[in-house]
């Protein structure tokens, strides 16, 4: 199971950027674009418990899910292979002439691929409605940065393909919204693909399962001080918008959601097996 | 590309065919629209497309980068929005590069979250043009494991022409494998009006009683002149041509088997874990009754394609290869 711990802004902070008909294709740490796009607790429990109601029927698991009625992507797990796939989305905008967005993303690691590249190439040589993303988090599994690339700033490669690259703080989430606004205001303007670099830090293993012993205590701790949730509070407190009693109002009731969802999820049904024999084709094919 | 009215009436290739498929349907259909690289303004490597571009404008005839997983992935993402796109790979040899694209996300799109992805991808595939190892590959077999895909191999240009219609009408991704041998080698007259060759369905070419050769692709031709020596010795040889490989046609194939008792499976690609592998098996599975000798394979040896003119026609299958094992079986 991966995880948002710490980097909760970037998702909550682009998905809240974009029209209801742009499409986004998520990082697999991007939970709170799907919560934005509407699938709700009982929806993504299902999925992680393999059940039928989960959005892919048990086909997939854990952040594997899509819905092309609510423009979201499912993610596969060859990171930046969706690079490409939001590039074409986009392709598809600017051949019907839609004024509609892609937003898409990988991590530090998925930058090296070679589908990160080409998916970066096309859609700055043909300038489509797409906006780039790296969930810098410094670590991909357990191997650090400076072993991914040789440079600092991975906001840097998107000189090589002639489109702006920004770095931006990834824990705060203005910071991330107003830097998606600006990008995907770009795009939508038919002026072309923006790349961002959310610099952030995975506060847990690469999944559940990895204690993420690699990693310095001392960063951990030196970026728990700038928890994205904390950071949001902070803000919206600062701005006159919320106090504490209210931070625990909105917790309170999520919890209730969450629960909620989970009873949903625990009493579905499991797929019966021969189930797995249905759906590698398909009958018609949908749009959006 | 010349006037449709005057080719229709005349004999057309396998190649003019194919262009026909793409220009009809991307008249009919406003969603079709063609990616790949040197396919506008060039026209092609093989002149597929060539004048398209004037016709259809740069979004609909959109040359790449050289970059075949950044523009399969693409296509990908167009289909999912409710385009059509119809991906020339220069080369089949080159589909490796986007590899990964067709069988992770493609393939495997409408099982995971019910999501179709209807797309085609053309390939130029096969070998007898001296290509060398990268420019003659068979890689059909690489696809034929990775379920969620169809795939088609035409021998004709009436095939070649229905079955790149009916592809481009199917909702998922159909890999469409048109041999370099056959482009400019065979032609026919072709219908005036629209039809599509049905996904799924073989095509008995040749009638015969005593022997079954299962083939597709640039393969039909050889097997047809071989029946043609065999017939002067007596020996009344079936050839079944494929069309499909995805989803397998198994009631003609099981159908040609049970009646002719004898079984050869002929194909390009190289023999090991060849599609003629896989269909030796069902035979042994559902006809093994009705066998009256063993199965078969001529295919060619686990060596890349070579280049020298030796070593290819050495690697390549031949018609007395054919005439030789159908001797062999006629004597069980």
């Amino acid at each position: 199971m991966y995880t948002s711990y710490g980097m909760e802004a970037i998702a909550i902070g682009y998905a809240s950027a974009l029209e209801r008909d742009d499409v986004i294709a998520p990082f697999h740490r991007d939970m709170g674009a799907f919560l934005i796009r509407g699938f709700t607790p009982g929806e993504i429990l299902a999925q992680y418990l393999g059940k039928r109601t989960g959005p892919s029927k048990g086909k997939d698991g854990n952040v594997h899910m899509g819905d092309l009625n609510r423009g979201v992507i499912s993610f596969v797990s060859h990171l930046a292979d969706n690079l490409p796939v939001a590039t074409g989305i986009a392709l598809a905008f600017k051949i019907r002439g839609e004024r509609r967005v892609t937003f898409t993303g990988t991590g530090d690691g998925g930058t090296s691929r070679g589908d990160f590249h080409e998916a970066m190439n096309f859609a700055a040589v043909r300038k489509l409605p797409v906006v780039f993303f790296c969930n810098n988090n410094q670590y991909a599994y357990s191997t650090p940065q400076r072993l991914q690339m040789a440079i600092h700033d991975v906001a840097d490669r998107a000189k090589a393909y002639g489109m702006p690259g920004e770095i931006v703080d990834g824990n705060d989430v203005a910071a991330v919204y107003l830097a998606s606004t600006r990008a995907i205001a770009r795009a939508r303007a038919g002026e072309g693909p923006t790349f961002l670099e959310f610099k952030t830090m995975r506060m847990h293993g690469h999944s559940e399962h990895d204690p993420a012993k690699y990693v310095p205590r001392e960063l951990l701790e030196e970026w728990k001080k700038k928890d994205p949730i904390l950071k949001a509070e902070q803000l919206l407190n600062q701005l006159g918008y919320g106090a504490d009693a209210y931070f625990h109002e909105i917790g309170e009731r999520v919890k209730k959601e969450v629960e909620a969802g989970l009873e949903f999820a625990e009493q579905s049904p499991l797929p019966e097996g021969p189930e797995v024999l249905e759906g590698v084709f398909a009958e018609e094919a949908g749009s959006y | 590309m010349t006037t449709e009215t005057v080719q229709r009436q005349q004999e057309v290739t396998y190649l003019e065919a194919i262009s026909q498929a793409l220009d009809e349907e991307m008249t009919r259909d406003e969603r079709v629209f063609l990616m790949g690289e040197d396919i506008g303004a060039y026209g092609g490597a093989f002149k597929i497309t060539e004048g398209f571009l004037q016709k259809y404008g740069e979004w609909r005839v959109l040359d790449t980068p050289l970059a075949e997983s950044g523009f399969v992935g693409a296509a990908i993402g167009a289909a999912l929005m409710g385009l059509r796109p119809v991906v020339e790979m220069q080369f089949a040899d080159f589909i490796s590069c986007a590899f990964d694209q067709i069988t992770e996300v493609a393939a495997k799109n409408h099982y995971r979250w019910g999501a179709a992805v209807p797309m085609v991808i053309r390939a130029p595939f096969g070998g007898g043009v001296h290509g060398g190892p990268f420019h003659s590959e068979c890689p059909e077999g690489w696809f034929f494991h990775s379920p969620g895909l169809k795939i088609v191999a035409p021998s004709t240009p009436y095939d070649a022409k229905g079955l790149l219609k009916a592809a481009i009408r199917d909702p998922n991704p159909v890999l469409y494998f048109e041999h370099k041998f056959l482009y400019r080698r065979i032609k026919a007259v072709l219908p005036s009006e629209d039809y599509i060759v049905p996904i799924g369905k073989a095509d008995v070419k040749r009638a015969g009683n005593d022997i079954s050769v299962i083939t597709y692709s640039a393969m039909v031709h050889l097997a047809l002149e071989a029946a043609q020596v065999l017939a002067k010795e007596d020996i009344d040889m079936e050839v079944v041509d494929l069309r499909t490989l995805i989803p397998l046609d198994k009631e003609t194939i099981y159908g040609s088997v049970r009646k002719t008792s004898k079984a050869i499976l002929l194909h390009e690609d190289n023999k090991t874990g060849g599609i003629g592998a896989e269909i030796a098996a069902l035979l042994a599975e559902e006809c093994f009754d009705y066998l009256d000798g063993p199965i078969l394979r001529i295919a060619p040896p686990d060596t890349p394609v070579p280049f020298s003119t030796p070593l290819e026609e050495y690697f390549h299958p031949k018609t007395s290869d054919i005439v030789s094992a159908a001797r062999k079986l006629a004597a069980y």
